[in-house]
């Protein structure tokens, strides 16, 4: 995409120093309303959602904690603990936090058994599976937009080939495809990376929903006259590609991949809870839960903050595809008519032209 | 206004002291748009009496469509009605949804402007006339069914028992447009609006189905709303005329006197901006002597006038006769080289899955010389398009040879289609999907230049702006988006990269027909003076005839797949030989209703003699 760089830069260079129009020309350029681009129109309307504006708010300040707290490439976070620590117990492991008057105590979360603190595994846990669920995220909308645009593009023996590949990866269940690819990767790699590892196959399993949806989006672009335009000028069918059509289905992209990676979290989460996902000592959200759920009558605390912070990045990375779904979609319109003022009328006769001119407006 | 009774000699007179059927009294349409209530139309008033057609005419935007949806209570959520609106003298406005329901269908029906959509594909259309008849009236299905096949009689229906168990995609386009009639009207409503009823119609069927409302009109003593934006429309079928701008109506009138004396500065742009068959202006720009469209036709078809004198048709035969001869004197021979040479062309579209190849094209011989505009004309599904996306190289040439300045195109290879690319640019026919909605509009300008490597850099910017000059739109609008721009400012766009690596062939696939009368007007005369002064060829495909007229040097004729008659426009215009070609002349309405009348006459005595 080099070359469409280079014309984006000479553009730029161009935007600032702007020629005056030429005057007397059109009547419209005089007293007109500046458009908004796409983009300025989507984050308008995604920051009028108010649920997804918190859900990001939210999400962002779970990540802050988590990786402040924890550390993160050998940085040392602020809590005093590590996940691996062995502590003696305090207050029989259950934990210290105090609402009112607030104080976080020992162990806010509690400790195991071993005497481990539930807060800094935890945290632990929050990096790792949200790790991963970027890694399945982008991994698997990396390869469904390259095999959904080919498909659709190209369509005849190409898209045949591809869309009956990805008929084949369907009927797999995904829960088994990953856990081989799990097994296989976790007894191959060194124990650091392998949760990345993990991410990474799994999202090479996860692409096949993207891949349909930019088929079908590409299907009905490619017939577009834009597109027939861009042909006539000589572009290349990369260029037409990732030039004229990809930018056009960045939306149903972002919505879905955004979508898909809520659920890459619970796969993730399934994967480790069945011990095929994540393995010790490294800790992940999921195999938090696997590992403590005999303790759920005894020490349910070591159950519930894992879980809560499931629920919690779930939720919010819905409420974030949901809110930027509604962002893309013109469709969706929100108006109150109480709350509506009225706006100045505007006269059939409109500029003090010469009689019988129109306006090209 | 105190015109709304003025009465027309021809139209059925409203009786003095009865109540109109429709009275509409200070209406206003607001639409909600960002907490803003932003006025769609305002302050509206006219009436309607029975067996008159009220004609509302406006560009699109300026809100006839909405008005008239607010009298059934048919607008989206996001909308606010004021005023009053009463029908038979009750009130419309503040009804419940029960009785709104009631009123819909029985007491006001709608005719909608694309019957595919209007009509459910998934159920005969028999059973939703049928469906119509029951909800308004107590009948057994016999009975509605009896009367759902007199309705398909009515409109004329070649074959009612069959149409009535047909589902809609099994009619043509004509025939569907006639079942939603018959439909909307097999209650014998008592106000019928018709919403651009014939705009997606190829126009010998719109020939055919104004014939219909105007028969229908007489026989039922309806009050018809006809909302349009074609003047040639209006001038067949109206009484009266009410001319809408931003919401207001700046004119009312019978349809005589907005004709003849429009007096409203907005309604004579308007007039003046339709273009007219028959009507092109010569190179100085001067008014070219008319074509006598109904001279030629007459002659043509050796048929008579009720309302003109034999000897007065004759010598008008014979001044078009003369002004053909001179014409072809004039003429200047063909010389050079032809830019495009069509000989024997055959354009299949590939076989898809388990539906086969089509041939859309046969046979197709044609030549365009330097500097030539040659209009390629015919209704939908000839093949006109195809014809101009084979000349690109969109389409593979199945037989014959196309020539492209001498280069054969036909089973090019690749690298031929290369340089085949910046010999031709094409206009396209949508403005807002041709270009891409997410290119400043000068990249889009720039990028055939930048592909073929004619520009770079500064010399690329600077050609970007000459040619955003030639096609007169402020430099400034370089960095836009086409979302920023209006219709016609957008094809202007497209325009400019058609023209940026000076093509020899341009190609024009009916690039006015989605814009606005006024700003086609614009949009025809900036392309007519861009193609003198820079000399290209150009095939200009379109169904309109009245825009084919103003531009093209020659004309070409087609009707399924095949091109049936060619030649200059004069000899086209003035002596059509071929009975469709007559066929499709007479079929153009006429934005003047008294030669309206003279070419409804004649297209019947055609139609009669191609019966007979």
């Amino acid at each position: 995409m080099t070359t469409a760089a280079k014309t984006d830069k000479a553009l730029a260079k161009l935007q600032k120093e702007p020629k005056p129009p030429k005057p007397g020309k059109s009547g419209t350029a005089a007293g007109e309303k500046a458009g908004l681009s796409q983009g300025q129109i989507v984050r308008k309307r995604f920051l009028g959602n108010t649920g997804a504006v918190i859900s990001l708010v939210l999400l962002a300040l779970i990540l802050l904690l988590a990786y402040s707290a924890g550390g993160f490439f050998g940085i040392p976070g602020w809590w005093k603990y590590t996940h691996n620590q062995v502590n003696d117990l305090v207050n029989g492991g259950a934990p210290t936090l105090q609402l009112f008057p607030f104080s976080l105590g020992e162990h806010p979360f509690g400790q195991d058994r071993l005497g481990r603190d539930t807060f800094a595994q935890t945290m632990r846990g929050v990096q790792i599976s949200v790790a991963v669920m970027f890694i399945i995220g982008l991994v698997g909308g990396f390869v469904g937009v390259v095999i959904g645009a080919a498909a659709g593009y190209f369509r005849g023996f190409v898209e045949s080939v591809l869309m009956r590949l990805t008929d084949v990866v369907i009927i797999i269940p995904l829960i088994i495809l990953a856990a081989v690819l799990g097994q296989l990767a976790g007894s191959r790699v060194p124990a650091g990376v392998q949760p990345y590892v993990l991410g990474l196959l799994v999202g090479v399993a996860v692409w096949t929903g993207l891949a349909r949806l930019v088929r079908a989006e590409f299907l009905s672009l490619r017939e577009r006259e834009f597109v027939d335009a861009a042909r006539i000028a000589g572009a290349s069918s990369t260029r037409i590609i990732f030039k004229h059509i990809l930018p056009n289905a960045v939306g149903v992209i972002i919505v879905s991949v955004t979508l898909s990676m809520s659920s890459a979290i619970l796969l993730e989460t399934s994967l480790s809870y069945i011990g095929m996902g994540v393995k010790a000592p490294d800790v992940s959200l999921g195999l938090l839960i696997s590992q403590n759920q005999e303790a759920f009558s005894t020490r349910p605390w070591l159950f519930w903050w894992p879980g809560m912070f499931i629920v919690a990045i779930c939720l919010c990375v819905n409420f974030i595809g949901d809110g930027l779904r509604d962002a893309f979609d013109p469709r969706q319109k929100k108006f109150n008519s109480k709350r509506a003022k009225d706006a100045p009328v505007q006269s059939p006769v409109p500029t003090p032209s010469g009689p019988g001119q129109l306006t090209d407006a | 206004m105190s015109d709304v009774f003025d009465i027309s000699d021809e139209a059925p007179a409203p009786h003095a002291g009865q109540v109109p059927v429709l009275q509409v009294r200070g209406l206003s349409v607001d639409f909600g748009v960002d907490k803003e209530w932003v006025p769609a139309a305002v302050d509206l008033d006219y009436e309607v009496a029975a067996g008159e057609v009220l004609a509302i005419v406006g560009e699109s935007g300026s809100g006839k469509s909405a008005s008239s949806m607010a009298l059934l209570g048919l607008l989206p959520a996001n909308s606010r009605v004021r005023g009053s609106v009463k029908l038979n003298g009750r009130e419309l406005l503040g009804l419940s949804p029960a009785k709104l329901r009631q009123l819909r269908g029985n007491d006001v029906a709608v005719i909608f402007q694309e019957p595919m959509t209007a009509m459910n594909p998934v159920y005969t259309i028999g059973f939703q006339i049928v469906e119509t008849i029951r909800l308004h009236n107590a009948v057994s299905p016999d009975e509605a069914k009896v009367r759902a096949l007199r309705m398909l009689e009515l409109v004329e229906m070649p074959d009612p028992e069959k149409a009535f168990r047909s589902y809609p995609h099994q009619l043509s386009g004509g025939q569907r447009q006639r079942a939603m009639i018959a439909q909307s009207l097999s209650c014998d409503p008592k106000l019928v609006i018709a919403d651009e009823p014939t705009t997606a119609l190829d126009v010998t069927v719109q020939a055919e189905i104004l014939d219909l409302l105007r028969n229908l009109r007489t026989k039922l003593d309806s009050a018809i709303v006809l909302i349009t934006h074609d003047m040639g429309v209006v001038a067949d079928l109206a009484d009266r005329i009410a001319v809408m701008r931003r919401g207001h109506i700046v004119e009312t009138g019978t349809a005589v006197e907005i004709f003849n004396n429009p007096r409203h500065e907005y309604t004579q742009a308007l007039l003046a901006a339709v273009p007219h068959l028959g009507m092109a202006q010569d190179s100085t720009g001067a008014a070219a002597e008319d074509v006598d469209i109904n001279a030629a036709l007459a002659a043509a078809t050796g048929a008579s006038l009720e309302d003109v004198d034999d000897a007065e048709l004759r010598r008008r035969e014979r001044e078009n006769a003369e002004a053909l001869a001179q014409a072809e004197a004039e003429a200047e021979k063909a010389a050079g080289t032809p830019i495009l040479q069509l000989s024997g062309v055959a354009i299949d579209y590939p076989k898809q899955g388990r539906v086969p190849a089509f041939r859309a094209v046969e046979g197709a011989s044609l030549a365009i010389y330097p500097g030539q505009v040659l209009g390629l004309v015919g209704e939908s599904g000839s093949g006109k398009t195809t014809i101009g996306r084979a000349a690109v190289g969109l389409l593979p040439v199945a037989a014959g040879s196309l020539k492209v300045a001498g280069q054969e195109i036909a089973g090019a290879k690749r690298r031929q289609l290369q340089s085949l690319r910046r010999q031709v640019g094409m206009v396209f026919q949508d403005p807002s999907s041709s270009l891409n909605p997410r290119l400043p509009i000068g990249e889009s300008i720039g990028e055939p230049m930048y592909l073929a490597g004619t520009a770079k850099g500064a010399a690329l910017q600077h050609r970007i702006e000459t040619l955003l000059d030639q096609v007169e739109l402020p430099r400034s609008y370089r960095n836009r988006y086409p979302h920023e721009l209006s219709g016609g400012q957008k094809q202007r766009v497209g325009i400019a990269r058609a023209l940026a690596l000076k093509p020899q062939l341009m190609v024009a696939d009916e690039p006015t027909s989605a814009l606005d009368v006024s700003v086609q007007a614009k949009v025809l005369e900036l392309f007519r003076n861009l193609q003198r002064e820079l000399g290209f060829a150009c095939l200009f495909v379109t169904h309109d005839l009245a825009v084919i007229d103003v531009l093209a040097d020659r004309i070409c004729v087609m009707q399924r797949g095949r091109i049936v008659e060619q030649g200059t426009r004069d000899e086209i215009l003035r002596n059509p030989q071929e009975p469709y070609t007559q066929r499709l002349l007479a079929a153009v309405p006429l934005p003047d209703p008294d030669k309206q009348r003279e070419r409804r006459e004649l297209r019947a005595q055609l139609l009669a003699i191609e019966s007979s």
